[in-house]
């Protein structure tokens, strides 16, 4: 092997190597690595005991309540599977909507309802005007109407 | 002209100063145009977004950033490479001119992000996977830039920081990767191989942003290469005979 050969396997292989092993540390890392637990990690136990971490889900359907006060607002996470409810003093991000994407940061108490000091919004990863999601909706409605013969309820995503 | 190009010729410093000269006044100048393009259909043609409205608008500039920042590490590593193998000097010299334009873009994508992120999210910052790697990948283009201005001899700083940079291309897979392995708050990838979830307007205007960032990368990288080949090879004696350093 010329010595250019060399040095480009010893490079090559090393690189490889290295990869490899940042592959495994994050592999190991995983939970820890992950911003959230989902609700169903929750309720699995998976997530820290007695000290604030994140649930990240869904705001589910129909959940958000605000108390009378203004400023404090009630509501479930989910991942359609399981769902932990949520009680939140403060302002809520603009995108905080039912159906969307949430995280919320705090403590679960004894009863099992976390109180959030933090609650942030998650967007996807979709882009398109307002009338685009619009004829989207009525299409859906239209399909649905022609499944079931009789039309069924959408959620609003506003 | 001859139709057949020997590549080799501009492997030399010498051949390819000329060379980046003639090259730089057509990239900088399309550059110029496709970003008042992109930024037009990006403002006033595109449509507003159903969920983040106005904000949304961000996009035009964060994602090319962003993307441009991963590119031009691998590149950069690319040529470090090259020239640790090859020990071609040139090579070297590319990647030295690459880094100052990769900082500057994981920059923007950061700040841009994080101005984003108030309003959509309700933070600026969060430790997210997506979030950290690219600042990681900040801290590796600083890195590699302090590397090399701290060793003196340039055909050891060459070594050392081709070392660093080969090592860091480590984390733009990462950075990539990062919304799809872990949960992350930052929302995943919108445009995929197997299709963009984004409106075509938008499309358009992010797209021509991002060959207009393409373009200026390469405007200032050939500039920045300019200045380095003359200031290394300052003693030599077809520097010394250039009309623009002839006294």
């Amino acid at each position: 092997m010329k010595p250019r050969q060399k040095k480009f396997m010893y490079i090559f292989s090393a690189l490889a190597l290295l990869g490899m092993a940042v592959g495994l540390v994050l592999y190991a890392l995983k939970d820890n690595v992950s911003l959230y637990f989902t609700p169903t990690q929750v309720h699995n136990g998976e997530a820290p005991q007695g000290r604030a971490f994140r649930i990240g889900g869904l705001v589910q359907e129909g959940s958000v309540k605000r108390a009378s006060d203004g400023l404090t607002a009630s509501f479930e996470i989910t991942d359609t599977h399981r769902s932990i409810p949520v009680v939140y003093k403060g302002i809520l991000p603009d995108l905080f909507k039912e159906g969307k994407g949430v995280v919320a940061q705090g403590k679960v108490e004894a009863d099992g309802v976390m109180h959030a000091d933090e609650v942030l919004a998650k967007h996807d990863e979709n882009y398109m005007p307002p009338e685009a999601a619009d004829a989207m909706k009525k299409a859906q409605e239209a399909k649905a109407v022609e499944n079931t013969g009789k039309p069924k309820a959408v959620p609003v995503a506003k | 002209m001859k139709l057949a190009i020997n590549w080799f010729k501009y492997s030399a410093p010498s051949t390819f100063y000329g060379l980046a000269g003639k090259m730089i006044p057509w990239f900088a100048v399309s550059s110029a145009v496709l970003f008042a393009v992109g930024l037009y259909i990006g403002f006033f043609v595109a449509p507003t977004d159903m969920q983040q409205s106005e904000a949304y608008r961000i996009i035009f500039i964060h994602v090319p950033a962003s993307m441009l920042s991963m590119f031009i590490y691998l590149i950069m590593a690319g040529y470090a490479a090259l020239g640790l193998i090859f020990n071609t000097r040139l090579s070297s010299m590319m990647a030295s001119a690459l880094a100052p334009t990769g900082a500057l873009f994981a920059f923007i994508s950061l700040w841009t992000g994080a101005l984003w992120g108030k309003p959509m999210w309700g933070a600026w910052w969060v430790w997210d996977a997506r979030l950290t790697s690219e600042l990681i990948l900040l801290f590796l283009y600083l890195g590699f830039i302090a590397l090399h201005a701290s060793i003196d001899d340039p055909r050891r700083a060459d070594r050392a920081s081709a070392l660093l940079a080969i090592i860091g291309s480590v984390n733009v897979p990462i950075i990539y990767f990062s919304v799809k392995w872990w949960n992350t708050l930052h929302q995943g990838a919108t445009i995929k191989f197997t299709g963009t979830s984004m409106h075509i307007a938008m499309q358009q205007a992010m797209f021509t942003v991002l060959a207009a960032c393409w373009l200026y990368a390469i405007a200032v990288s050939l500039m920045r290469v300019r200045s380095i080949i003359l200031e290394r090879e300052r003693n030599t004696q077809w520097v010394s005979e250039l009309p623009e350093v002839k006294p």
